[in-house]
């Protein structure tokens, strides 16, 4: 290699894989997107959650070119996704969240004119691998309108992937999907990720933000309302909500306990409270050994995306009034 | 894909790909889109060729098959290039399968090229095997052969230029049938192709210069037969002016993404 060439390499690979800068769009005078800013570095798996109406999907759409930008910049691996269209949606690749096929066509057919579309020639080696593992062999000659739902999203997933792009965007991909094609995506995402595919992933699960990201962002209203590295989100905002059920119903809590926020239920024979982060079940568990409150049974409850939104949200009001 | 090197671009491929996609459709539903049509020319044929048309009589020195048929080859070119490009845009906007496009580098003079070239090419097809069943009927003189041509290649163009704008307008079935029933089928019937415009009242023949229309139908005539209501370069030039003014209003509704990209 050219010391030319290899300085080239570098500087591609130091540049950001997606750089949103000031993003807006407004539907109708209603903002959908505000000021959005963030980037992802290449190589990462990237999380942006946010509740229905967020404006996740709209951002999505900005990147991928479905979506006309209504204010800022969106550059991918440096180049402006306006300007240099033709290179951008060459480096990606976006699964939508609807389901969206041509009903005339078989699987096959779709994918070389997929293909065809990004202005590439199928690799074979590639094609045959994204069939293989997305399960989609016995089906190649099937008309899409004859697909199941779970094989229209393979498919899709597919099709996203064909032209090999650099950054994948995944938008709500488990949606409505089976525990077997939820394992057989994350496989193979973590597989292309591995292989250096930059990810960006929206969904509304927590536990799959959790297990996939790197770093999550999450919106509200059109905005970003926290950026972190997932570990760290978690550990913030990933409280755990328990139910003790105690042997013998007590009358009274220790004060260390509803310092911790808990509070009798059922007549005394429940102790009821979410972990105080770094508390663990652990530690309850040793605190009501020593005050002598033997334990019947212990349920606990991961706070879902939800809750946590609302504790996100609770802080951080949004300025808009949506 | 440990390649970080993107795969070579082959810059012409994007408008190959989706002009084959559009002709692959049209064959596919090929009882629809090719032999529908066709069983409905032929029928006027045999109406107007074999049956009634014996009884009217001869004009300009041709038989009323003779006359007829120009104009019937012309409607079936019409009607299958406004229809392939009005309904399979359409459909991909109502479908929401656009967004397979839009999410690539296809350019917009592309989209319209390919989606222009495919419409083109099924109303042509039509217009041929018209043109082929009519030989049963009457054979006609072909006084310009290459004018013939251009004529049925412009009109094929200019409606398919009328099918994008139709697509994109269209807000539901109901309206994309609108646009066919209520102005595209007056305008081909009240043109001239089952009469010449000069037997009609002259208020009647003064409002037959404003329909489109006629230009095309006439110019086609004129060159398939050597006459007709309008001096060939007055038919020829004013198709040629209505083409250009749709395909500019296509191209810029394309290079605007209007209802296309939200």
């Amino acid at each position: 290699m050219t010391t030319q060439a290899a300085a080239g390499i570098k500087k591609y690979m130091s540049v950001p894989a997606l750089a949103i800068r000031d993003l807006s769009k407004h539907y109708d005078g209603q903002p959908a997107v505000k000021g959005l800013s963030f980037s992802i570095d290449p190589g990462e798996i990237f999380g942006l959650l946010g509740p229905n109406g967020a404006g996740k999907s709209t951002t999505i759409n900005m990147i991928a070119g479905v979506t006309r930008i209504g204010g800022g910049t969106i550059e991918v691996f440096g180049h402006d996704n306006r300007r240099d269209y033709r290179v951008t949606r060459r480096l990606v690749g976006v699964m939508h969240q609807e389901v969206v096929i041509d009903n005339f066509f078989t699987i096959d057919q779709t994918l070389k004119f997929h293909a065809g579309y990004y202005g590439v020639r199928v690799d074979p080696a590639w094609r045959e691998r994204l069939i293989e593992r997305l399960g989609l062999g016995p089906h190649l000659h099937k008309v899409m309108i004859k697909l199941s739902g779970g094989l229209k999203r393979r498919f899709m997933i597919a099709k996203a992937m064909l032209h090999k792009p650099r950054l994948l965007i995944l938008d709500e991909p488990t949606a409505g999907v089976d525990v077997e094609l939820r394992h057989t995506l994350w496989e193979f995402v973590h597989e292309i990720n591995r292989e250096g595919t930059t990810i960006l992933l929206t969904t509304h699960y927590l536990e799959e933000a959790e297990q996939m990201c790197d770093r999550i962002a999450i919106m509200h209203h059109g905005e970003l309302i926290a950026l972190e590295a997932t570990g760290a989100l978690v550990e913030r905002l990933g409280t755990r909500g328990v139910i003790v059920h105690l042997r013998e119903p007590a009358e009274t809590l220790p004060a260390e306990l509803l310092a911790w926020g808990a509070r009798l239920d059922d007549g005394g024979s429940s102790i009821r409270l979410t972990l105080p982060p770094p508390r663990t079940t652990g530690d309850l568990l040793d605190l009501l050994g020593r005050y002598e409150m033997p334990v019947a049974d212990l349920e606990t409850k991961r706070a879902g995306l939800e809750e946590v939104f609302l504790q996100i949200t609770k802080a951080a009001p949004a300025n808009g009034g949506e | 894909m440990s390649d970080q090197r993107l795969p070579d671009f082959i810059p012409w491929l994007p408008f190959y790909t989706l002009f084959q996609k559009e002709v692959r459709r049209f064959l596919r539903v090929a009882s629809q889109t090719l032999v529908t049509p066709v069983i409905t020319a032929a029928l006027y044929l045999f109406i107007f060729g074999a049956t009634l048309g014996t009884r009217i009589s001869v004009l300009g020195g041709f038989s009323y098959a003779q006359f007829v048929i120009p104009g019937l080859i012309l409607m079936g070119v019409i009607n299958n290039a406004f229809s392939n490009a009005a309904s399979s845009l359409f459909m991909s906007r109502y479908l929401g399968n656009i967004v397979d496009l839009l999410v690539t580098p296809l350019t917009p003079a592309q989209f319209i090229m390919a989606y222009t070239l495919a419409a083109m090419l099924r109303g042509l097809a039509v217009g041929v095997v018209v043109w082929l069943i009519s030989l049963f009927f009457a054979t006609l003189p072909w006084a310009h052969p290459l004018l013939v041509v251009a004529m049925a290649v412009l009109s094929s163009f200019l409606f398919a230029q009328f099918g994008i704008i139709t697509a994109i307008y269209a807000n539901s079935f109901d309206s994309l049938a609108m646009y066919t029933n209520f102005i595209l089928l007056p305008l081909i019937y009240l043109g001239g192709v089952f009469y010449p415009i000069s037997i009609l009242p002259p208020a009647w023949a003064g409002l037959s210069h404003l329909n489109p229309l006629f230009y095309l139908i006439d110019g086609f005539r004129h060159a398939l037969l050597g006459q007709g209501d309008l001096s060939f370069t007055t038919a020829f030039t004013v198709s040629i002016l209505m083409a250009l003014a749709l395909f500019a209003w296509a191209a810029t509704l394309i290079g605007r993404s209007y209802r296309l990209r939200t």
